[in-house]
């Protein structure tokens, strides 16, 4: 679960870990009134206008309806004009942000609509760092992973200087460790005050991404300030979706506008759901066999229309629920139905297919293709309901008769 | 011969619930010797499973079984009380982790951990704990171990399981039968079955198994079913140029999924622009590995290593 960067700052100010004072505003209003009151806070004329989506890469983005328009913008009229100049600034691009499309490389070319704007202090900054806590998988543990290069992606400084990529191991036993993030700090040419703010910084970091479950912070870029303090300019943070039951404080943050409804339906229903742009439906069961099925479907020549997991442990109700998801898309032309039962019984699948298309009927052909647990007692149930299916022998087979029936080359 | 789990495997069970209840039975139908089962609350009594034997199994036994499973209180009560050597472990995501490390704590041998949606940070701490123990964790979020007519541990259909020669492992549950069910189809069948789930931390890796089934006299091949995300594909690749004596093939699967987003296992994300299907079959590939293009032609893939 993603969260804005608004909310990943605040999340840090609470434990101590330094961040820029903002205000997080959703009118025009609103982001006048914050220039005052930062001004007055800082003593700095210079403020930052930040469009807050869950979306890298804003910086850089442009607005659909004016690209000469960033995603972030440094305002600083008022180092002239004051704050009566500085506020004018941020009226004009509050009223031209908010309610705007945002194109980033991470939004698609369908943007998204900015509805939220983080008005924050302006910083002299001496140095720009990255600063990120994620899981290294071929060790199983969180790593603190650190460049010189703030500001630049870390998948170019990985491509580009590899050797400029700085890694502290925590280990769980015992947490980062007081001289990992001294060494960090140094290796990062950080010294006197800065070191010391850079240590403090980087242990409190390591010691929240444990306290709350998070699957990636990413601080970039991280700032060393004219007078040696050291701030997170930017915070991205995800949450992992397996640990949201004991971080009810954590979930209150979720920004519903900024996530896929069919999406969040199919969470409700403990459906595994991800929404493509092709137009063969499918229904599986089992993560793997449903990456799979989506790939056999393009090996045929065919494009599919959702990523869809039942789960191991469904019932008829969810197959139901699972089932109008994918009729509900516009796109889809066919459903192919791909089940090997393990836990999950053929017999289920099949009632549920059945309940699903007495209640919202079938518009589109399908093929079902079922093995596995309670096979025979699965097509059965199909053959009986007088459902107007196709069945399938294998993967390939059940690919090859959907893209047909679809009007597909298979 | 098989690795990991065989005839005289004693198992106990952690999380009696309805899960665990019904692939108990299923187990015991199979002929796996469940030997106990861990429920605190429930200490001292006896669970009795009975039905009509699943003959696909073990072979030579009655039709019908009637088996009682006493529950202990503890892990290492029931270690103590019936000499198990193997866990199984359907207690749910918040506690999954803690049975892992009782698990270990008791000594037991080998752990399997079907459990999915384990928080990640409960796993790292638990394979910490585990770092210094002997106990062995498959999984967690998998199907289990089998070892064709010998014994069975976990959530895998039996029938679709046949003895034979190749050795299977695999990050997904439902590919993992797709799989296994062309192998028996194909004639070649199976030594051992492994899933190491789909969890991006978890117990045994791919070159764990690897290395297992390369030992084992009666396995002839491995079958080896990955998919997009982490690197443990490539890191197997390099292992089989370096030490694999026996001809392997593969599938992965993701080869269409998006970046950036989380393919239903926890594990299976493309981030950074690492993990693709594309760079693991290329890996693979340059390994002398068959590498199967669709899921269908799994068995015949593993019929083209064994053959070349």
């Amino acid at each position: 679960m993603k969260v804005h960067e608004y909310q990943a700052k605040e999340l840090m100010k609470a434990r101590g870990i330094a961040v820029p004072l903002g205000y997080p505003v959703t009118d025009v209003a609103g982001a006048v009134a914050a220039v005052k009151a930062l001004v007055e806070a800082t003593g700095n004329p210079v403020v930052v206008v930040k469009s807050q989506i869950h979306a890298g890469g804003r910086g850089k983005g442009r607005f659909k309806e004016r690209p000469e328009l960033g995603g972030v913008t440094v305002v600083t009229d008022g180092i002239t004009g004051g704050v009566a100049a500085a506020e004018e600034k941020v009226r004009e691009l509050a009223e031209q942000m908010l309610g705007s499309t945002l194109v980033t490389i991470q939004t698609g070319p369908e943007g998204k609509q900015v509805n939220r704007l983080y008005i924050e202090q302006g910083i002299d900054i001496d140095r720009e760092l990255y600063l990120s806590v994620l899981l290294d998988r071929s060790t199983s543990r969180n790593i603190l992973m650190a460049s010189t290069e703030g500001g630049t992606e870390i998948e170019v400084v990985a491509a580009e200087t590899p050797e400029k990529i700085l890694k502290e191991e925590i280990d769980p036993a015992f947490g980062l460790l007081g001289f990992q993030a001294s060494r960090l700090g140094y290796d990062l040419g950080l010294r006197g005050d800065a070191l010391r703010n850079g240590v403090k910084f980087f242990v409190a970091l390591a010691e929240a991404a444990v306290d709350w479950d998070t699957d990636l912070i990413e601080i970039n870029p991280l700032v060393v300030t004219t007078d040696g303090r050291v701030m997170a300019l930017d915070g991205k943070m995800s949450f992992e979706a397996n640990a949201l039951y004991r971080h009810p404080d954590v979930v209150e943050l979720r920004d519903v506008s900024e996530e896929d409804p069919a999406e969040m339906e199919a969470a409700e229903h403990d459906l595994s759901f991800i929404k493509l742009d092709g137009s063969i439906g499918c229904m599986v069961n089992g993560a793997g066999l449903a990456m799979a099925t989506m790939d056999i479907i393009k090996y045929v020549g065919g494009e599919p229309a959702n990523f869809l997991d039942v789960g191991g442990g469904a019932t008829a109700e969810r197959v139901a629920a699972a089932f109008k998801i994918i009729t509900r898309d516009p796109n889809v032309e066919g459903i192919f139905v791909n089940i090997f039962g393990g836990i999950m019984r053929c017999d289920t699948i099949a009632t549920g297919v059945v309940e699903a298309v007495k209640e919202v009927g079938l518009e589109v052909p399908l093929v079902v293709r079922l093995e596995g647990t309670n096979v025979e007692l699965g097509k059965q149930i199909l053959d009986e309901s007088g459902l107007d299916l196709v069945s399938a022998n294998d993967m390939k087979d059940g690919a090859e008769k959907i893209l047909q029936l679809t009007g597909g080359a298979a | 011969m098989s690795v990991l789990v065989g005839l005289d495997t004693k198992v106990l069970v952690q999380g009696m619930g309805k899960t665990g209840r019904f692939h108990t039975d299923k187990a015991i139908a199979y002929g796996t010797k469940m030997v106990g089962a861990v429920h605190p609350s429930r200490a001292g009594e006896v669970e009795r499973f009975d039905g009509e034997t699943d003959q696909s199994g073990v072979p030579g036994r009655p039709d019908t079984y009637e088996v009682d499973v006493p529950i202990y209180r503890s892990v290492s009560d029931a270690v103590a009380g019936t000499g198990a050597t193997a866990s199984v472990i359907y207690v749910p995501p918040p506690f999954a982790a803690d049975a892992i490390m009782e698990a270990a704590d008791a000594g037991l041998d080998l752990v399997i951990c079907v459990t999915e949606g384990i928080p990640v940070s409960d796993m790292v701490v638990a394979k910490r704990y585990l770092q210094d123990r002997d106990t062995r964790l498959v999984g967690p979020n998998c199907p289990g171990v089998i070892t064709p007519a010998q014994c069975k541990i976990g959530i895998m259909p039996g029938y679709i399981h046949q003895p034979g020669k190749i050795g299977v492992v695999s990050r997904s549950g439902t590919l993992t039968y797709e799989a296994v069910h062309q192998l028996t189809l194909n004639g070649l069948g199976q030594t051992t079955a492994i899933g190491i789930g789909g969890d991006p931390v978890n117990g045994t890796n791919f070159v764990d198994c690897l290395d297992l089934f390369n030992q084992d006299p009666e396995t002839e091949g491995v079958i080896m079913i990955g998919e997009i995300g982490g690197s443990a594909e490539e890191e197997a690749a390099e292992w089989i140029t370096e030490n694999m004596t026996k001809p392997v093939a593969s599938f992965i699967a993701g080869t269409t999924a998006p970046a950036g987003k989380r393919m239903g296992h926890a594990g299976a994300i493309i981030s950074g622009g690492k993990g693709t299907a594309a760079d693991k079959i290329s890996a693979l590939n340059a390994a002398g590995v068959v590498v199967a293009p669709t899921p269908t032609d799994m068995g015949q893939a593993m019929l083209e290593a064994m053959s070349g």
